[in-house]
């Protein structure tokens, strides 16, 4: 265990430790309460802010809809405990104006105090995102108790896999668009390490990017397991991909069902999935394996960022709160050219997208079907929403191939 | 990608070996260099701007290289750096630039007249012909570095400095942000318009932040004349024509980048330059003249010669393909250009294209009459 890191993270830990369940206590947020963040050393300038602030006219993204010269102007000079700053946590929006049609987020955290030091700017494009959430007051619930799931087997005609994803980032180092070479590889030895402590169904092996073998590359792409480097300017303008391969690799256990991406987007993707339409047994091992890893990183004294208000911390502000996206690939050759599916979706609070994953088509009628939402509703609401809305997709897909006409569900949206 | 200032005392909590960069598969001129004590040596510093040697070896970390090609693996942020982290350009330097030591002193030499010759190039075989370089404008920091409010500071200065030329020099420029749809297909057809980097070896050294805020193109109203701003340096600078009437393209280079000196100078921003580096440039392998003169020329025999390569090595010439760097010639036409930068002047430098060039398309028209060139081989330069 590095001294270096014991003794940075004391004050942290201690803290953490008093919340070792993760949920609902206020200890834990005590330490990140806005007020008690003291910012960095202020930033060495040499222009005023006028003259820094960043050409958005032509820009369609979260951050540029917010970041207003005032805002500007009251945060350029800040930094988080770590240096970051404001400069960096904008670059991407700057770098990528986005598309009319696709309103990209335009900004990332470098630490967890990234929220809270630069929160005049995160907290109206969390609220933006996160359809209406506001963090100033409300507090958001975790619940990965999988027991509480109904139903959650699907018609295993219609549905072919099931999969459901989060990340989770480590208490005390800094995220990818910040992290030193050294805290990436402390970020990768605490999570190895702690995984290598999974056993029975969960019991697996590391691969890393910089050590596996041909065959073991050929082996991960023929699972579709491997990730390459970031090649999206989305992620490469934040920084995410430098020193690449350095301290990146792949976790799976051995029934490859369970696994784990280490320090590609985010300290870790967790990931479980299996063929066919059995989602209750996927979101069981989802939490059973998420808990596993967190007991056995607390035993170390480590733990995962999390807070009241935001949830789990991760790069993005869009992954904030549950970081979960449950998902199925579904076979709906009717239902997919009824006019009315995408209402039916969005009604549903489900996205599709193509078996390629975000960003891609389509193949044949088989569709890529998800949650909406990360932010304010818990795990279990969350992967509910997902089988209950997939149930009534297919069972509008069963009507229209027996010539029955199909309803559009009512708005289940809050207002 | 740069951090702010800040970041930089951050790192220093960790030990030396937990931030050394794997390099094991490496293959630059930074990675021959840097090794962990040198590292651990130099971590602790940072230039007045608060550059670290983090910052400088981000692109040569990011980008291996490749068993064949040689790239440097790092950049300067200021002109600073080259001193601050002197353990480590040096080498570098003298490695990239044959042999070239901390204690050498470089020669500007930018009087075009003391060009022998080089009007009379064969237009028969020399299709065009032109000179670059690139130059800083001291007081501020370079590209990886620079902050948009920096950057924005350096446009305003080069436009000014620019539109203030006359005569043949009297030309306009074209804010890449805001130049119309016509102004960019006449640039492109022009072959002037410069894009946003896509070249890893230069996106990783973040010097395509901010894109397209603060670039532009000057050209001259003659279209021979032509500047880029704050693309991969702070100005690059190009003279060029058809046909192979060298000695005039140097002119208006010369005469061109001491009218632009001038200016810059009259508002007390004059080019980075010592005596030892010549002029300051981002990227190690352009210091000294930061020139590169060259023709596109036809060769269609010479260079299918078995010993092309060994007659370009001795002239001390270096081929590309048409595109430029890293193209494939096209029907036998190849871009032509000195090899060095740092230890010989401007004039030294565009002296061995002219005479080099002249002497391979002699050797061209020999083989195209069926005659040996054997005695025509020149010893090394």
């Amino acid at each position: 265990m590095a001294s270096n890191f014991s003794r940075m993270l004391w004050s942290k830990r201690s803290v953490g430790l008093l919340s070792l369940a993760g949920a609902g206590s206020l200890t834990a947020a005590v330490l990140l309460h806005r007020d008690r963040v003291s910012a960095g050393a202020p930033v060495r300038r040499s222009y005023p802010a006028s003259a820094e602030y960043p050409d958005l006219r032509k820009h369609n993204n979260c951050m540029a809809s917010h970041l207003t010269p005032a805002v500007y102007a009251k945060l350029c000079d800040k930094a988080t405990p770590n240096g970051y700053t404001l400069d960096q946590a904008i670059q991407t929006g700057v770098d990528n104006p986005g598309h009319p049609f696709i309103k990209t987020v335009g900004m990332v955290a470098g630490d967890e105090e990234t929220y809270e030091v630069f929160a005049d700017l995160l907290d109206p494009i969390i609220k933006e995102r996160h359809n209406g959430y506001d963090c100033r007051t409300m507090t958001h619930p975790t619940d990965l108790d999988s027991s509480k799931l109904h139903s959650g087997l699907f018609d295993e005609r219609y549905v072919l896999s099931s999969r459901v994803r989060t990340g989770r980032s480590i208490r005390g180092l800094s995220l990818p668009p910040a992290c030193t070479r050294a805290e990436r590889r402390e970020v990768e030895r605490v999570v190895v390490d702690a995984l290598a402590g999974l056993s029975a169904d969960l019991a697996g092996k590391y691969y890393s990017l910089t050590q596996m073998t041909d065959k073991e590359q050929q082996q991960l792409i023929d699972d579709h397991f491997l990730f390459d480097k970031p090649v999206s300017p989305l992620l490469t303008c934040a920084g995410m991909a430098r020193d690449w391969p350095d301290a990146r690799g792949i976790w799976h256990n051995n029934e490859k069902t369970f696994l784990v991406w280490i320090n590609e987007e985010d300290h870790t993707r967790v990931i479980s999935m299996e063929k066919g339409g059995n989602m209750k047994r996927v979101f069981e091992r989802f939490c059973r394996g998420l808990k596993e890893v967190e007991r056995m990183i607390q035993e170390k004294g480590w733990e995962f960022m999390w807070s009241e208000r935001l949830g789990y911390i991760l790069t993005c502000p869009s992954n904030l709160g549950t970081g979960l996206r449950a998902g199925v690939h579904v076979n709906l050759p009717r239902l997919s050219k009824d006019p009315r599916f995408s209402k039916i979706l969005d009604n549903l609070r489900l996205q599709k997208r193509g078996t390629g994953g975000v960003d891609t088509a389509a193949v044949g009628s088989t569709f890529d079907i998800s949650n909406l939402d990360r932010l304010g509703l818990s795990e279990v609401q969350l992967v509910q929403t997902v089988v209950d809305g997939v149930n009534y997709l297919i069972e509008c897909e069963k009507k229209l191939e027996r010539g029955q006409d199909i309803k559009v569900p009512p708005s289940t949206k809050a207002n | 990608m740069p951090f702010g200032n800040t970041h930089n005392n951050f790192k220093l909590n960790f030990k030396v070996e937990e931030e050394y960069p794997d390099l094991t598969k490496h293959n630059n001129h930074m990675a021959k260099v840097l090794t962990k004590e040198m590292y651990g040596k130099l971590r602790d510093k940072q230039t007045p701007s608060g550059f670290t040697v983090d910052d400088v070896i981000q692109t040569g970390v990011d980008n291996p290289g490749h068993p064949f090609i040689m790239t440097v693996g790092c950049v300067a942020g200021d002109e600073e750096s080259y001193e601050v982290f002197k353990d480590l350009f040096d080498p570098i330097i003298k490695d990239r630039h044959g042999g070239y030591k901390p204690t050498d002193k470089h020669a500007t030499d930018l009087n075009f007249e003391n060009l022998k010759g080089g009007d009379d190039l064969d237009p028969n075989y020399v299709l065009s012909s032109r000179v670059r370089t690139g130059r800083s404008i001291k007081g501020y920091t370079l590209p990886p570095h620079n902050s948009r409010g920096e950057r924005r500071a350096i446009e305003k200065l080069s436009v000014e400095a620019l539109t203030s030329l006359d005569g043949e020099f009297k030309g306009t420029y074209y804010p890449l942000k805001s130049m119309t749809d016509a102004e960019q297909d006449q640039l492109i057809n022009d072959h002037f318009l410069f894009d946003k980097p896509v070249s890893p070896l230069l996106t990783c050294a973040g010097m395509a932040r901010d894109w397209p805020d603060g670039r532009g193109i000057w050209h001259n109203d003659d279209k021979s004349f032509l500047v880029w701003v704050n693309e991969e340096d702070h100005l690059r600078v190009i003279s060029m024509q058809k046909a192979g009437n060298m000695r005039e393209v140097f002119r208006r280079f010369c005469v061109g980048l001491k009218r632009i000196e001038e200016i810059f100078q009259k508002h007390n921003h004059g080019f980075m330059w010592n005596e030892h580096l010549g002029y300051v440039l981002t990227c190690p392998s352009n210091l000294g003249t930061g020139l590169r003169g060259g023709v596109h020329v036809k060769l269609p025999k010479l260079s299918t010669h078995p010993k092309f390569d060994e007659i370009l090595k001795r002239l001390r010439l270096q081929k590309r393909g048409t595109g430029g760097v890293d193209t494939a010639s096209v029907g036998g036409v190849f871009d032509i250009s000195n090899a060095d930068r740092l230890g010989s002047s401007e004039v030294a430098q565009v002296q061995l294209v002219v005479d080099g060039v002249k002497l391979m398309v002699e050797m061209e028209k020999k083989l195209e009459k069926g005659e040996s060139v054997d005695k025509m081989i020149p010893a090394q330069k």
